[in-house]
Order: structure tokens, then C-alpha cells, then sequence
């Protein structure tokens, strides 16, 4: 699905991966842990094609190179990121905002565009399989959301929009407990054998509820460990520190 | 068509021309023109001495220049104050007398007279150049009363009424474009809604202007009897020219007790281009009266064309209880300037105002929020609401919001908030992100941003102004 060789990127001619290294099999869910300015958040702009970036090194996505492929153009060939800081847009509804978005990528893939009817049908009943209230999704997008919510609203985009590839960038951070519960919900029940996930935390506590295939940590641009489950649980107990 | 007229017809899908035989004036402004004019339009005498006392005061009047975009002088002499169609000479009796190049021009913007005729919505009198071609629905609304005209017909079919309202809100003597277009106006639109009707379509008129050197000059008036309620709607186009056209236009509207009048206004005339070479002159008086208690006017405006527009609806609120509202989005591309709002004239008690304004600034634009909210010492208990936002798009553009507030007495309440803000990255990479291009992220983004003014367009007319405001910023972002 995803194969990443010695890759680097630097901004402002700072550089913050200095060569990573990442296979993600299809059907796979990789969790990256690494304390704060190891470069994760980068590296989750950097897969979704962000401009402003100095790349090099490969990147491949479903044997195909994203190299100068923009953002919405990875985002239809199913490269999907929930932020972690959800923008706010006022004005935009955010039930025409997902449908809008849907069906861009619907099209893309040659595939009809659905009516409001379906798409209603469609989210109604993605929400209520994740016990998100749906009203949030007749308010403006993001505008005026908790925290909570914005997270919340992120996976449920996750879930409509189906991608192949799943990058999400701390969307655990801040959450409580029953939040997070949504969040892993989100995740597991959309794991199959096809999808692939890039889960980006912090924090062992998200790992609790959804089961990585592969741990790695990530410190000063580079992937210092990679293990199984367990290496989350470990990391808990010592700290980053005693890796370096 | 050549590749680069190709490609120019793809920035501006309105810039075509048609080729039409005209019935031209000659060049220039003086008494024989107009009488020309008058005398084309069989008009009576009563029209013509109205025009000629227009003509004489604009003599000794100057052309106001306290506006912020400046242009290059115009030379009124050199100008066509008359054109029309050859085939409307004869005027038309039904849609089947009309010249059907004409009838095919419409097609192109997307007003085919014939379908509308037939599909109930919207009733269209469409101007072209200097004479109106065609009104459709008017059985329909004869049978409720209603009438709905070229302005020159009701001159000539209800002198009584045109005699007593035209000019009653824009005096002849007002401002020098005014004035001008008291002295020489062509055609335009009118209406007149009897008491406690309520008018059961959308009313709308489309402008054209097709031929070269041409001002176009209309004029409507449109008058709410006691009770009634309309709701009318103008749209323009031009085709694309390297020289700059002149449009002043008047618009007079009157409601009188309990009626209500809702104005909206899609203006798309020619921009010029990315040089900012040629483009409309849209330099247009606007005002409605209320002049009967709890009368209603609202103007909703979305200006995304013109070299330069320069304009402010206006609502003088007389009767008591009265409400004036302005809406208006306004977006410059490119070298495009606008210099627009609105006054609010609150002389009776309890008079309310809102003018919510959204400006778009992109490319070297300069965009210019003015407003000006007069209250009267004897319009006691009177409230206005001002909301002025700008959005910039890019970093050479402008965007100036300058509000004139005058309250002269204390039991009455002004409000005004303003922001500015400029297109955000993150938001377009989020929208990119789900898929999104760069240009359906602006148009998401930029009509958030407009939402308040474009939910108070008629539903027909929203959608179209919706995809409006993401054409004109194609090409102003990345």
C-alpha cells in the first residue's frame, strides 16, 4: 500500500525527517509514537502532499510514485488524514461540505455522483453506528465544535469517505475517554483486509482500544525502533529518553 | 475562432457579440439627440420637456470625483446614446415577432424567453442595448393587475402614474450620471403592483449590452401599492471590448404603507481583462423609498463584474415602522474596483436598518465598503445594524471599509462591526485534502463567507450566484 525509502523533508531549510523508512502492507495498521518535535506531524503533511515541504527519498502509494502528485489528487486516489487540529470554515455547511467532498472523489473514480438523498441515508447511518449525534453535521464545519467534537466529526469523515490509506495525526490527543472510545470504534470497525491505517499518538492510552500490527518510534526524523503491541506498553513504562 | 479568442471566451463566457443590424444616433449629447431619442420612443411631450429641463440643469454640473477608484475622463460627446436592434423598430407584438438572433443571444446567457414562457417561475423583460425585446408572463400578470412594462410602453399606456413617480425618488437635479440619465435614458423596466397584491412570480429583467461605444442608460421604476409585495430581479452581461463602456443606470423603487419590495441584482458585466484593459463603467443611482408606514425595502446585491463599480442602493425610510436592508457581496479580480454600499435615510419613527456587506479582494483589486446611516432628530426609537466584511485573497489587493454614521437623537441605536480577513491556507489544504481542487476549495470557502447574503437571494437565482462567485476568483489562488 504504502512504501516510504529514505525519505527526508525540510521546511524554512530546517530539516525534520532525515530518512524514514516505512513499508504498510495492505490490510495493516502501523501505530508511530515519538515524543513532541520527532517529526510526526510532518510526516503525516508530508504523505497527504502538503506544499512547502523540501522532499526527497521515495515515496509510493499503491506501486504508484506521489512524487508532484498535489493534495486533492492523493486525497482521490484514497489517501485519507485526520487532522489534528480540524480547520474551522464558517459559512460551509458541514453535511455539504462531506457530500461536496464525496463526491469529488466519487467522480474522480469515474463513479455517479450521489443525490442528497442517498448521501443522507449514507451518513445518517455511518453516524449512528458510531453514536456521533448527527446534528453537529447541520451546523458550520468545525465552527464553534469542542474539541471532542472536531475529532469526532473527523473519523465519521474517515467512515463515509472510505479511503485505503488512514493517517491519523493525534486525533487522540485532548479526547476523553468516551471520545476516544468513538474514535477506536471508528478505526476497528473499519479494518479489513484491504485498509490500511498509519495511527500517529502520543500516547500509549489509544493503542488500549485499537491493535496495531507494528509500533515504530520515531525520533529526530528517523524511525529508531520498530516492534509489535507490546513496544507501546513498554514505551509507557520508560519513556522515549532511554531509546536514544 | 482563434485559439486566443478561444481562451478569452473561456475567462468571460458572456463576451460574445451578436451580429445584428442596429438603428444608431449619432455620436454626441445635445437637444437633438435626446429629441431623437424621445421622438423614437413616440413618446408625449411631458416626457420629452422632462428630459430637456434634465439636460439644460446637467449643463452646469460637474461629474463627482470623491470616489476612490479614478478613471480616465470620459468624452460624453463621443459617445452613442441610442442603439437598437433594427428588427425591433417594428416593435414585436408577441415572442414569435421577435428577431431570432436575438431570441438566440438570450439562449447563450441562459435566459431562453421561449422555455420561460412556457415553464412557470419568472417572468423576463430583457433589455438589449437601448430597447426592451421582450416580456414574457404578461397575460399572467395582467389578469392579477400587475404591470410589468418596458419603462417607454407605461410612458406611453399609464403616463398618469409614470408622471407622478418618475423622478420622485431620484430627483433630476440629483448627481451629474443622474441627471445624465434623466436627459437620455433608453428603456428599462417597470412595474407597478395594485394594492394588497401579491405578486405570484419572481419579476426580472436581463440587460445587454452588445453594441460598441454604447452607454447604456436604463431606467426602472418599480412601484409597491398598499399592501403588496415584489420581488424583482435584474441581471447584466456585456460582451468583452477593449474600450470602456458606460452604464448609468436609474432605479427608482416606492413602497407605500405595508408594502414590501425586494431588489436583487446579479451584476456580471464585462470586467475587461487581466490588464485591466476595457471593462463596464457601472456607475448606477439606486434608491427606494418607503414612504408609507411598516413598508419594507430590501436591496441584495452580488457585483462580481465591471471595470469599476460605483454604487450605493439606498433606502430612505419615511414612513414609520419602516425597514431597509442592503446586501451586497461584492468581489474584485484582476484590476477590477468597486466603491460600494448604501445609505440609510431614517426620517420616520421606529425605522430599522441592516446592511450586511461582504467584500472579496483578489489579484490587484481594490475593494470599498461606504455607507452612510443618517438618522433623523425626529426618527425616534430607530435602530441600525452594519456588518462589513472583507476577505483578501493574495497580498496586492485592497480592501477599505469607510462607514459615515450620523445619529441625531438618543433614543436611538447604531451598530456597526467590521472585519477583515484573508483567505486561510490550512482551510484550503484541508479542503484539498478531502479531495477537494483549489478552485472548488475557494468557491466552498468564499461562499461560507457570503452564506448571509445569498440565502437572501429568490432560490432560482442563488445557485447561479453561488457558481458566479467561484468563477470570477478562478485562476486568484496558488
Amino acid at each position: 500500500m504504502l512504501e516510504i525509502k529514505n525519505l527526508k523533508a525540510s521546511i524554512n531549510n530546517k530539516t525534520i525527517l532525515k530518512g524514514l523508512s516505512l513499508s504498510i502492507k495492505p490490510g495493516e495498521l502501523h501505530a508511530i509514537m515519538g515524543p513532541n518535535g520527532s517529526g510526526k506531524s510532518t510526516l503525516a503533511n508530508v504523505l497527504s502532499g502538503k506544499d512547502g515541504y523540501n522532499i526527497s527519498g521515495e515515496l509510493n502509494f499503491k506501486g504508484e510514485s506521489l512524487k508532484d502528485v498535489p493534495v486533492e489528487k492523493r486525497a482521490q486516489k484514497g489517501i485519507f488524514l485526520a487532522f489534528q487540529y480540524p480547520l474551522e470554515i464558517p459559512g460551509v455547511n458541514t453535511n455539504n461540505f462531506l457530500k461536496t467532498s464525496l463526491n469529488s472523489l466519487r467522480k474522480s473514480k469515474g463513479e455517479k455522483e450521489l443525490d442528497s438523498l442517498a448521501f443522507l441515508k449514507l451518513v445518517k447511518e455511518k453516524s449512528s453506528e458510531l453514536g456521533i449525534d448527527e446534528k453537529i453535521l447541520s451546523r458550520q464545519l468545525n465552527v464553534g465544535f469542542s474539541g471532542g467534537e472536531k475529532k469526532k466529526n473527523e473519523i465519521l469523515q474517515m467512515k463515509i469517505l472510505d479511503p485505503n490509506l488512514s493517517i491519523l495525526d493525534e486525533t487522540d490527543s485532548g479526547l476523553d475517554i468516551d471520545a476516544l472510545k468513538i474514535i477506536a470504534k471508528g478505526v476497528n470497525s473499519s479494518r479489513d483486509s484491504k485498509k490500511s491505517f498509519l495511527v500517529i499518538t502520543h500516547y500509549q492510552r489509544l493503542l488500549d482500544y485499537i491493535k496495531p500490527d507494528f509500533v515504530h518510534v520515531l525520533s529526530d526524523g528517523k524511525i529508531i525502533k520498530t516492534g509489535c503491541g507490546e513496544l507501546a506498553e513498554e514505551l509507557e513504562k520508560t519513556g522515549y529518553k532511554k531509546l536514544n | 475562432m482563434k485559439q486566443q479568442e478561444l481562451e478569452k471566451a473561456k475567462e468571460y463566457k458572456y463576451g460574445f457579440t451578436t451580429d445584428i443590424e442596429s438603428i444608431r444616433a449619432p455620436k454626441g449629447l445635445n437637444e437633438d439627440i435626446i429629441k431623437f431619442i424621445s421622438e423614437i420612443k413616440k413618446e408625449p411631450k411631458w416626457m420629452l420637456d422632462w428630459r430637456l429641463k434634465a439636460f439644460s440643469r446637467l449643463k452646469n454640473m460637474k461629474e463627482p470625483n470623491w470616489q476612490k477608484p479614478k478613471y480616465p475622463k470620459i468624452n460624453y460627446q463621443d459617445l452613442y446614446y441610442y442603439s437598437a436592434p433594427k428588427s425591433s423598430n417594428e416593435k414585436p407584438k408577441s415572442l414569435d415577432d421577435v428577431d431570432p438572433k436575438l431570441i438566440e443571444t438570450y439562449k447563450k446567457l441562459g435566459i431562453p424567453l421561449k422555455e420561460q414562457e412556457k415553464l412557470a417561475g419568472v417572468a423576463v423583460d430583457a433589455v438589449f442595448d437601448s430597447v426592451s425585446v421582450a416580456t414574457t408572463f404578461k397575460d399572467k400578470l395582467t389578469e392579477k393587475g400587475i404591470i410589468f412594462c418596458p419603462i417607454s410602453e407605461a410612458i406611453q399606456k399609464h403616463p398618469e402614474l409614470v408622471k407622478k413617480y418618475l423622478g420622485s425618488v431620484i430627483p433630476i437635479t440629483d448627481h451629474y450620471f443622474a441627471t445624465l440619465n434623466s436627459a437620455v435614458f433608453t428603456d428599462g423596466s417597470f412595474v407597478y403592483i395594485p394594492k394588497n397584491v401579491r405578486c405570484p412570480m419572481e419579476l426580472s429583467t436581463y440587460f445587454r449590452i452588445n453594441a460598441s461605444e454604447t452607454g447604456q442608460f436604463e431606467r426602472t421604476l418599480i412601484i409597491a401599492d398598499e399592501g403588496s409585495y415584489v420581488s424583482y430581479l435584474e441581471g447584466c452581461t456585456a460582451p468583452m471590448r477593449d474600450e470602456n463602456q458606460l452604464h448609468a443606470a436609474n432605479v427608482e423603487l416606492i413602497a407605500l404603507d405595508d408594502a414590501e419590495i425586494k431588489y436583487s441584482t446579479v451584476q456580471n458585466w464585462y470586467p475587461g481583462d487581466e490588464n485591466g484593459k476595457g471593462g463596464i463603467y457601472n456607475f448606477v443611482t439606486k434608491r427606494g423609498a418607503c414612504r408609507g408606514k411598516n413598508s419594507k425595502i430590501s436591496w441584495t446585491q452580488v457585483e462580481t463584474g465591471s471595470a469599476i463599480t460605483w454604487k450605493y442602493p439606498s433606502c430612505i425610510l419615511q414612513g414609520d415602522n419602516s425597514v431597509g436592508e442592503f446586501y451586497s457581496i461584492a468581489i474584485t479580480n484582476n484590476h477590477q474596483k468597486a466603491d460600494t454600499g448604501t445609505k440609510m435615510i431614517h426620517l420616520g419613527k421606529n425605522t430599522k436598518s441592516k446592511i450586511i456587506s461582504k467584500g472579496i479582494s483578489a489579484g490587484k483589486a481594490d475593494n470599498t465598503y461606504r455607507g452612510l446611516v443618517d438618522i433623523n432628530k425626529k426618527a425616534l426609537n430607530s435602530r441600525n445594524y452594519t456588518q462589513c466584511d472583507s476577505l483578501l485573497m493574495g497580498n496586492k489587493c485592497g480592501a477599505h471599509t469607510i462607514p459615515y454614521i450620523k445619529n441625531k437623537n438618543s433614543s436611538s441605536i447604531v451598530e456597526h462591526e467590521a472585519t477583515t480577513s484573508k483567505i486561510n491556507e490550512e482551510q484550503l489544504y484541508y479542503c484539498n485534502q478531502r479531495g477537494l481542487n483549489q478552485e472548488e476549495a475557494v468557491g466552498l470557502i468564499v461562499n461560507g463567507f457570503c452564506k448571509e447574503v445569498l440565502q437572501q437571494l429568490p432560490m432560482e437565482f442563488a445557485v447561479e450566484a453561488q457558481k458566479l462567485v467561484g468563477i470570477s476568483l478562478e485562476g486568484s489562488v496558488g
